[in-house]
């Protein structure tokens, strides 16, 4: 373990994770809303904490390990998520205690999009901004960013990369050097997030709520500007164009950088996880529909559609917009979405959940053990596509199914046993850990009124959500610190 | 510029290496084992791409189309040419360099043609350490003895010696001791440690010297680091694989040659090649075998086995026996660290002397040769200086003025076929070649730079 090394690239990320805070203090200037100062006071701590950290150990040049590449993720995400409140904590509106203003910037961070603002349509313009700069910033990663301008980081940005990147195969890169591939997958974000912003504009939304929501629609976060999140607007058009782009970034953004590069989408076809992504998301549309139908939950059947498709992506995908209060739907639907956020995006996606991927590689191997009950004698290797997966990575893929299964239930445990009615913990901690957003229960329409602890149980599943897991768990590991 | 290497063996991963380092450089590399590229992918910044390395779509995927260059380095001659081949048909790749073993096709002319099999350039690592390890028999004292200029420049690294005339001596006192011969001493290496050396350095016993000097003058210049030692006769060699035996060939004529092979029927094969030397069936570090053949009064002993182990242990049980001299392949830098400076006299590195001839080809600007030194830390480089005062940094100035980086100096230049010192204020003119040394690599970059001709500053 080399800390020395840790320590400089935690300087030095802080202090780039600083300049994030000035953008705001533009839009404050703009609106004239009296949050500059906490966002100067803000930027300040943060860049000379920053630079605390990473003065005394400028000079080490040494290169990062895979072991310290752990550190770096993990550490910086839970220190990410202090600094980035610390606006939040400055700012006069809203007032806001510590618990609560780490929770929202971690749950901006992780692309949760969890609140417990309430009446944000009155908070100020900046800290609106923020708090959908957060998402988009903890969308493709702020370090995948990190090492797409640093030049130094090198080799050792592959195992930052590695610890960053939600999915189970992480060795595949765009191009031969890790650089290029985190700008190229920066790009393919940026693209995506501009052509969101304007086709919000043109739907009709205002600049600012359009930029806004690009932000936290492109990251697959779910913060809005507004209380009535999407449905403040009640515009179809708009939902169509939010279904289209949470439906976008929801896939594995290698296959964008792949079609924008070769100006084709037939790999989109090919692409088994992306097929299994669709096939998803069709049925449970269908099934959505059939059920609101039957049950005559609209008055017309476009508005059923257009609610019920909204809905489903937004759930699925694990965004967390809303446009109807679906956690009041009839029947096992609330559940059932809830339970299609477990799924959630594609690996190397902006999507939370356990990704497709891994779902479809579990559901290949069942499929394999029945295939092997009948041929007792058959050689059945595990295939994506035509290629064969690797032993080890199906066996990652059912480490991690099964921690996420028992960390799952342990934090439920935990909220119930802080007096949590069982709705309520099994959807905050779900809404948490899949980087949903909106529960059921009391936690519908915020996560306000939850006692601290449940908080903090919240703001720990967010974080394991956001890095998979096993990022967080080496670090607690006994074989992690021993030499 | 985006590279695409085939092959992850040990030549192939060393390159990766040293390419990858070079900013500016994209690598991607080829195998068909993708526990090895796993591997490879967490110590260095590549792309790696699991497949057979001459199929199409393999190549495909790997980039081919983006390449600019394309270096076959796979363990069989055929693919390597195929590979080269498809890469040329199908994906247009620019650059072609392919690793080719058999002299049985090498030699043939009108093979290495655009229209039959596209290799631009054909490396066989076998050859190179062959000629290398023959340069080192022909000098004895030196461990190192590296070409340039078509082999009019020698770079020569030798240990000093008591005996030798310049040890305990200052450098400036060359000149009084060998009036009238051209030489340079480029870098010393003290401990391990590289000193930069001016006129008043002192050159102690044990010190790594690098000195620059025209062929017919090594010898001389040889004198002053440490006694000289009579020519080689007798030469032992361990191993008969490839390099065992194209050495026993090339030396057979004017040495006493004997091989030894611990595989029987190999043993039998190259003994029906081979005329003067005598084949030996045993094993390399048996001590009762050496014995025998008289190990005690040979010169030298080679030992290149294709492990390592055996060879270090056999060249030190050699050692002990009586051997003068002896030498080991070795390719891991840490083993060469270890032994060299102890029991054995010199460590070969096959992928040392490859990755130089590599390297030739990759680097920009018109560098002709280049050397890989101690493991890779180092690098000698000879290359054309071109343009006029307004586009190069180099031409129309006194070497002094030249902006070298830390380290790095220009120590020989050869103009016209002449070689001439390079003193401070000696004027470099367009197409004269320079030959640098570098003692860290990571200023190569920035060497390449300076050569280079600007055509922005006109």
């Amino acid at each position: 373990m080399r800390l020395a090394v840790v320590q400089k690239i935690l300087g030095l990320l802080l202090m780039l994770f600083s300049t994030s805070m000035l953008p705001p203090i533009i839009v404050s200037f703009i609106y004239h809303d009296d949050s500059i100062i906490a966002f100067l006071s803000g930027f300040a701590v943060t860049f000379i904490a920053g630079a605390l950290i990473w003065l005394p150990v400028r000079n080490d040049n040494r290169e990062l390990r895979l072991r310290d590449g752990f550190i770096v993720v993990a550490a910086f995400w839970v220190v990410l998520g202090s600094f980035g409140a610390a606006p939040l904590l400055f700012a006069d509106d809203p007032s806001m205690t510590f618990t609560d203003a780490v929770f929202e910037a971690i749950s901006g961070l992780t692309t949760t999009g969890a609140t417990v603002l309430a009446n944000i349509d009155a908070l100020p313009p900046a800290i609106l901004y923020y708090r959908a700069q957060l998402q988009w910033l903890g969308g493709m990663g702020i370090i995948v960013l990190a090492v797409a301008v640093l030049p130094m980081l090198g080799v050792g940005g592959m195992q930052l990369y590695r610890a960053e990147t939600p999915g189970p195969v992480k060795d595949t890169k765009l191009t031969p050097r890790i650089k290029e591939t985190a700008k190229a997958l920066w790009y393919v974000y940026l693209g995506l997030t501009i052509a969101c912003a304007i086709s919000y504009t043109v739907a009709g939304m205002l600049p600012f709520d359009a930029l806004c929501h690009a932000f936290s629609t492109v990251a697959i976060g779910g913060f809005s500007t507004h209380d009535a999140s999407i449905g403040f607007f009640n515009s179809s058009l708009i939902d169509m164009v939010a279904v289209v782009f949470m439906f976008l970034s929801a896939i594995n953004f290698s296959l964008h950088f792949v079609a924008w590069r070769s100006n084709s989408i037939q790999h989109y076809i090919r692409d088994p996880e992306f097929r299994a992504y669709v096939t998803i998301l069709v049925v449970l549309i269908l099934v959505v529909l059939s059920v609101l139908i039957m049950r005559e939950e609209y008055d017309s059947l476009s508005e059923t559609v257009v609610r019920g498709i909204f809905q489903a992506v937004s759930i699925a995908t694990t965004t967390g917009f809303t446009t109807t209060e679906f956690w009041n739907w009839p029947g096992a639907l609330p559940v059932l979405l809830v339970f299609a956020s477990f799924i959630g995006g594609c690996a190397g996606s902006t999507g939370g959940g356990m990704k497709v991927m891994r779902c479809l590689l579990v559901y290949k191997q069942g499929v394999r053990e029945v295939h092997r009950l009948v041929h007792p004698s058959a050689e059945v290797p595990v295939k994506m596509g035509r290629m064969p997966v690797p032993q080890r990575v199906v066996d990652s893929v059912w480490g991690f199914f099964s921690v996420y299964i028992v960390l799952f239930v342990l934090m439920m445990l935990v909220l119930l046993a802080t007096g949590l009615d069982q709705v309520t913990a099994f959807s905050a901690i779900a809404a948490s850990l899949n980087n949903l957003g909106p529960g059921l229960g009391e936690v519908s329409s915020g996560f306000a009124d939850l006692n601290n602890v449940a908080k903090w149980v919240c703001i720990g599943a967010m974080l394991l959500g956001r890095l998979e897991i096993f990022t967080l768990l080496v670090l607690v590991s006994r074989s992690f610190w021993r030499h | 510029m985006n590279i695409l290497i085939l092959g992850a063996g040990q030549v192939g991963t060393t390159a990766a290496q040293h390419l990858s380092r070079e900013e500016g450089n994209e690598v991607t590399i080829v195998d068909s084992n993708a526990a090895v590229l796993r591997e490879l992918q967490d110590r260095l910044d590549v792309r790696t791409v699991v497949g057979h390395a001459s199929f199409p779509d393999v190549l495909e995927r790997a980039g081919a189309r983006e390449a600019d260059m394309i270096i076959a380095l796979t363990n069989s001659d055929e693919v390597n040419m195929i590979a080269c081949q498809i890469a040329h048909t199908l994906f247009q790749t620019p650059k072609k360099i392919a690793r080719i073993r058999a002299a049985e096709y090498i030699a043939v002319e009108g093979l290495w043609d655009k229209s039959a099999v596209p290799v631009d350039f054909r490396i066989s690592p076998e050859e190179l350490v062959t000629s290398h390890i023959e340069q080192l028999i022909h000098y004895p004292g030196a461990f190192q003895v590296l070409e340039f200029a078509d082999g009019a420049v020698r770079l020569v690294g030798a240990r000093a010696h008591r005996g030798g005339l310049l040890v305990g001596q200052q450098i400036k006192t060359l000149q009084e001791h060998i009036p009238g011969i051209e030489t340079r001493i480029a870098a010393i290496y003290r401990n391990g440690q590289s000193l930069i050396p001016d006129g008043n350095t002192l050159i102690q016993e044990n010190d790594e010297v690098f000195f620059i000097a025209a062929r017919k003058d090594i010898r001389i210049v040889m004198s002053e680091m440490r006694k000289l030692e009579d020519p080689v006769r007798r030469v032992v060699i361990a191993g008969g694989g490839n390099i065992g035996f194209r050495l026993a060939a090339a030396l057979e004529q004017t040495n006493q040659v004997k091989l030894i092979e611990h595989n029987k029927s190999r043993a039998r094969a190259i003994s029906e090649r081979l005329g003067n030397t005598i084949v030996l069936h045993g094993d390399a570090a048996d001590e009762e075998l050496l014995l025998e053949e008289n190990i005690d009064s040979s010169d030298i002993f080679v030992a290149l086995t294709n492990s390592e182990e055996v060879n270090i242990l056999s060249a030190m049980v050699a050692k002990q026996l009586g051997c003068k001299k002896v030498m080991a392949l070795i390719n891991r830098p840490s083993y060469t660290d270890l032994v060299e400076s102890g029991a054995i006299d010199v460590a070969i590195s096959p992928r040392q002397i490859t990755i130089g001839s590599l390297l030739e080809h990759v680097r920009r600007g018109d560098v002709v040769k280049v050397h890989s030194l101690r493991g890779g830390r180092a690098e000698a480089i000879e290359a054309i200086v071109r343009g006029d005062e307004q586009t190069s940094k180099i031409v129309g100035r006194a070497v002094e003025h030249i902006q070298l980086p830390p380290g790095t100096s220009i120590n020989v230049i050869v103009r016209g076929g002449r070689v001439m010192q390079a003193h401070h204020d000696t004027v470099i003119e367009t197409d004269d070649h320079i030959i640098l040394f570098i003692a860290d690599r990571r200023q190569t970059d920035e060497v390449a730079r300076l050569i280079q001709v600007n055509v922005q500053l006109k």
